[in-house]
C-alpha cells in the first residue's frame, strides 16, 4: 500500500515536473530488446530512436528545446522491461514512452504503468495490447488481423477454397493462429489443416506431409525466422506445389538467404519497406521511406528492416503531438496522439481514434512475391 | 495416410535424431571418463556450425577446409575449456563441475552473439539440395551424409572405447580414479583427451547438421536438452545407447507430430521418456546396479 501511494506521488511529480523544466530537453523514454533473442527487432529500433533523435534535434528540436530520448534495453526480459518502466517513470521522469519491442513486455509494461498516466507507444504487435483499448496506450505495428485479411484478399482472388495453416508455438504464431481461425472460415475458406512447430524445430516435414495429404488449394505459414525457412525447404524437399504464403514476420532480406532457393515464389504481406523502389512515385510513403533508408544505412552501414521503422513511427507521433498540442505534458501528448489522423509514416497511414489506438487498416501491407531471390511488388 | 507418409515419418524422425544422437555422443566420452556430464556440449555443437559458417563466409575458405577448421578449432577450445575451468578445480566433487560446465555454456554463447553475432545463418549442403525420393518418402541428401556420419562416427567411438587400449585407458578413469592412475594411466591427459574427443565430435556434428538445420549463436540450448535426454534415455556412458536414444527419441517426435498432433509433439515424446525411466531407471542399454564414481 505504501509502496503504492509512493508510486502516485511520483507519477504526480512527474506531471507537475514537466513544465517546470521547460528549457531543460523533453525526455522521451524508451524500451527495446537490444540483446536476447528478440534483438533482431530491438537493435534495428534502438538505432531508428537514435537517428531520429540526433535529425530532430539538428533540424531546432521540438517546443524550442532539444529532445532526449532514454533508451533501456530489456533484454528481451519481462522483468527487466517491467523494471524498466518503472525507472523511466520515477527516475527519468519522462512525457511518454516508445516500446517495449516485444507483446509480452509491453502486456507486462502496461498492467505496471496502469497508474503512471504516462503515454505508451509500443512497437510489438500483438492485438491484445489496444484491444480493448487503454486510453494510454497506443502501437505502431501493424496487427496480425490486417495481414490475415490482406493474405485472404489475395487468396480469394485467386479462387483458393481450401487453406491449410501451419504456426509456431510461440506467442507470435500462435496469436497469428487466432485470427486464422477466426477468419479463414468466416471468409467463405474450409480450413483443412491446423499444424503446429515449436520455435526451435528443425524439421517440419512430419507436418507438411500431413498437410500435404489434406490437399489444400493453399498453405498459410506463420511465423519468425527460422523455421518458416525450414518449412521453405521442407515444400519443396516433399514437392508441395500448391502457393505457399508466408506471414509479415519474415519480410526481411535474411529470410531469402536462409531458406535459397526454396524461397521463389513464396507470397507474404509486407510493408512497403522492402519494395520501396518498385512503388509509384506518386506514393506519400515513397520519399518518406527513401529518406529513412538512406539515412540509416549510411549511419549503421547495416541494411535497415522494417522493425526499425515501428520505433520510427512511435518517436513521430509522440513528436507530432507534443507539436500539435504545444505541450509536452504526459496527459496532452496522450491526447493528441488520439487526435491523429491521415499521418503518414514508415509502416502506414495512422488515423487514431478513441476506439481504435493502433490507427492502420489492412492497406498498410502489400502483397509481395519472392522472385530470384528479391521482393516483388504483386499488382 | 499411405505407407510413403508413414516412411516420410521415419525418416524426418531419423533425420531429426541424429542431431540428437551426435550430441548424446558428446555427453557419453565426457560422461566415461570423468562422470561429468558436461552442458556445455550443445555449446561444441554450435561452434562447429558457427565456426564453418565464420570459415566459410567470413574468411572465404572453401567449404571442405573450412569444415575441417571449424571441427579442428573446436577442438582446441574443448582443450582449453579443460586446462582452464575443470583442470584447476579437478578435485571438487562431479556436482561442482557440472555447474562448471554450465558457465562455461552461457560464456561460449556469450562470446560468439558478440563476435560472430546473433544472426541465424546456413551452410551450402554437401551434395546439392535436390531430393532423393525413396519408395514415395523424399529425403534431402544431406540427411544421407549426416546418418552416414553419425553411423561411422558411432562404429569408431565403440572401437576406441572397446578395443583399444586409450579408450580402455579412459572408461578405468571413470571407474576409479586413483586406480587407474596406480595402474600407470596419465589421468589428467585421458581427461584432457576425453574433452578434445568431444569437442570434436560435437563440431562434427555441428558443420554436417548445418546446411539442414541452420544454425545460431543459440542452437547449443535446444540440442544441448534433447541431447541429453537421448542420452539418458540410452543409458549415460553406452555410446551406442546415447546414439540410438537420439533416433529413437527423434522418430517417437516425429510420428507424435504426424499422427496426433503437432502441438504436443514435445510433451508426448518427453511423456514417453519419462515412463521409460520409471521402468528402467538405468535407461534402455545402461547396465542395471552398475555405479559410476
Amino acid at each position: 500500500m505504501r509502496a503504492a501511494v509512493l508510486f502516485l506521488a511520483l507519477a504526480a511529480a512527474t506531471l507537475l515536473a514537466a513544465p517546470c523544466h521547460a528549457a531543460d530537453p523533453i525526455k522521451i523514454g524508451a524500451i527495446f530488446s537490444v540483446t536476447g533473442p528478440a534483438s533482431f527487432l530491438g537493435e534495428p529500433e534502438r538505432n531508428t530512436a537514435l537517428l531520429l533523435q540526433d535529425q530532430i534535434n539538428a533540424a531546432g528540436g521540438v517546443l524550442g528545446g532539444k529532445i532526449e530520448v532514454v533508451i533501456y534495453d530489456d533484454e528481451s526480459d519481462v522483468n527487466k522491461a517491467v523494471l524498466a518502466a518503472d525507472k523511466l517513470v520515477k527516475k527519468d521522469r519522462v512525457a511518454a514512452i516508445i516500446g517495449p519491442s516485444i507483446s509480452g513486455n509491453t502486456l507486462a509494461v502496461m498492467a505496471k504503468l496502469d497508474k503512471a498516466d504516462v503515454p505508451l507507444v509500443s512497437c510489438a504487435a500483438a492485438e491484445k495490447i489496444t484491444t480493448p483499448v487503454n486510453p494510454w496506450v497506443f502501437k505502431t505495428p501493424q496487427s496480425d488481423r490486417h495481414a490475415v485479411e490482406k493474405i485472404l484478399e489475395h487468396a480469394a482472388a485467386k479462387g483458393y477454397k481450401k487453406i491449410a495453416v501451419i504456426t509456431v508455438s510461440d506467442g507470435y504464431g500462435q496469436a497469428g493462429r487466432e485470427v486464422l481461425k477466426e477468419l479463414v472460415p468466416a471468409r467463405g475458406f474450409t480450413l483443412v489443416a491446423d499444424e503446429v512447430y515449436g520455435p526451435k524445430d528443425t524439421d517440419m516435414t512430419a507436418q507438411l506431409t500431413k498437410i500435404k495429404a489434406q490437399s489444400p488449394d493453399a498453405v498459410i505459414c506463420w511465423g519468425t525466422n527460422p523455421g518458416p525457412a525450414v518449412i521453405a525447404r521442407g515444400r519443396v524437399q516433399l514437392g508441395l506445389t500448391v502457393p505457399l504464403y508466408m506471414s509479415h514476420g519474415v519480410a526481411s532480406k535474411k529470410f531469402i538467404e536462409l531458406a535459397g532457393d526454396a524461397a521463389e515464389g513464396l507470397i507474404l504481406p509486407a510493408g512497403r519497406l522492402v519494395v520501396v523502389e518498385q512503388l509509384p512515385d506518386a506514393h506519400p510513403q515513397k520519399a518518406l521511406l527513401k529518406e529513412y533508408v538512406a539515412d540509416y544505412e549510411a549511419r549503421f552501414k547495416t541494411p535497415v528492416s522494417s522493425f526499425g521503422g515501428y520505433a520510427y513511427d512511435a518517436l513521430m507521433l509522440v513528436v507530432e503531438a507534443i507539436k500539435a498540442g504545444q505541450s509536452a505534458k504526459p496527459a496532452d501528448i496522450r491526447a493528441n496522439i488520439e487526435k491523429t489522423t491521415g499521418y503518414w509514416a514508415t509502416t502506414g497511414q495512422f488515423s487514431f481514434s478513441a476506439q481504435d489506438h493502433n490507427g492502420l487498416t489492412k492497406d498498410a501491407f502489400e502483397m509481395v512475391v519472392i522472385e530470384k531471390g528479391d521482393w516483388k511488388l504483386v499488382q | 495416410m499411405t505407407f510413403s507418409d508413414y516412411l516420410q515419418f521415419l525418416l524426418s524422425g531419423l533425420t531429426v535424431g541424429s542431431t540428437y544422437g551426435l550430441t548424446a555422443l558428446g555427453f557419453t566420452i565426457i560422461f566415461n571418463t570423468t562422470g561429468i556430464v558436461n552442458f556445455a556440449q550443445g555449446e561444441f555443437v554450435m561452434l562447429g556450425g558457427m565456426l564453418g559458417v565464420f570459415f566459410l563466409s567470413g574468411l572465404g575458405l572453401p567449404l571442405p577446409l573450412a569444415l575441417l577448421l571449424a571441427v579442428l578449432a573446436t577442438l582446441l577450445i574443448g582443450a582449453l575449456m579443460e586446462r582452464l575451468t575443470i583442470r584447476p578445480v579437478q578435485d571438487a566433487p562431479v556436482i561442482n563441475l557440472v555447474i562448471v560446465t554450465i558457465g562455461v555454456s552461457i560464456l561460449v554463447r556469450g562470446i560468439v552473439q558478440i563476435v560472430l553475432g546473433k544472426d541465424t545463418h546456413a551452410l551450402p549442403p554437401f551434395t546439392g539440395s535436390a531430393p532423393v525420393s525413396i519408395a514415395g518418402a523424399a529425403v534431402q541428401p544431406q540427411s544421407l551424409w549426416v546418418l552416414c556420419i553419425t553411423c561411422g562416427l558411432l562404429l569408431l567411438l565403440r572401437h576406441f572405447f572397446s578395443r583399444t587400449l586409450w579408450g580402455k585407458a579412459m572408461l578405468a578413469c571413470a571407474f576409479d580414479r586413483k586406480a587407474a592412475f596406480l595402474a600407470g594411466i596419465g589421468v589428467r591427459r585421458m581427461v584432457l583427451l576425453s574433452f578434445m574427443i568431444s569437442a570434436a565430435v560435437g563440431a562434427t556434428g555441428g558443420v554436417i547438421l548445418a546446411p539442414l538445420t541452420m544454425t545460431s549463436y543459440d542452437v547449443g540450448i535446444m540440442l544441448g536438452l534433447k541431447g541429453f535426454a537421448a542420452a539418458v534415455l540410452g543409458g549415460l556412458g553406452n555410446p551406442f545407447g546415447a546414439a540410438l536414444g537420439g533416433l529413437i527419441l527423434g522418430v517417437l517426435e516425429s510420428f507424435a507430430a504426424g499422427l496426433l498432433s503437432s502441438a504436443y509433439k514435445d510433451a508426448f515424446t518427453f511423456v514417453i521418456l519419462l515412463l521409460l525411466l520409471f521402468c528402467k531407471p538405468s535407461g534402455l542399454f545402461g547396465r542395471r546396479g552398475f555405479e559410476r564414481v
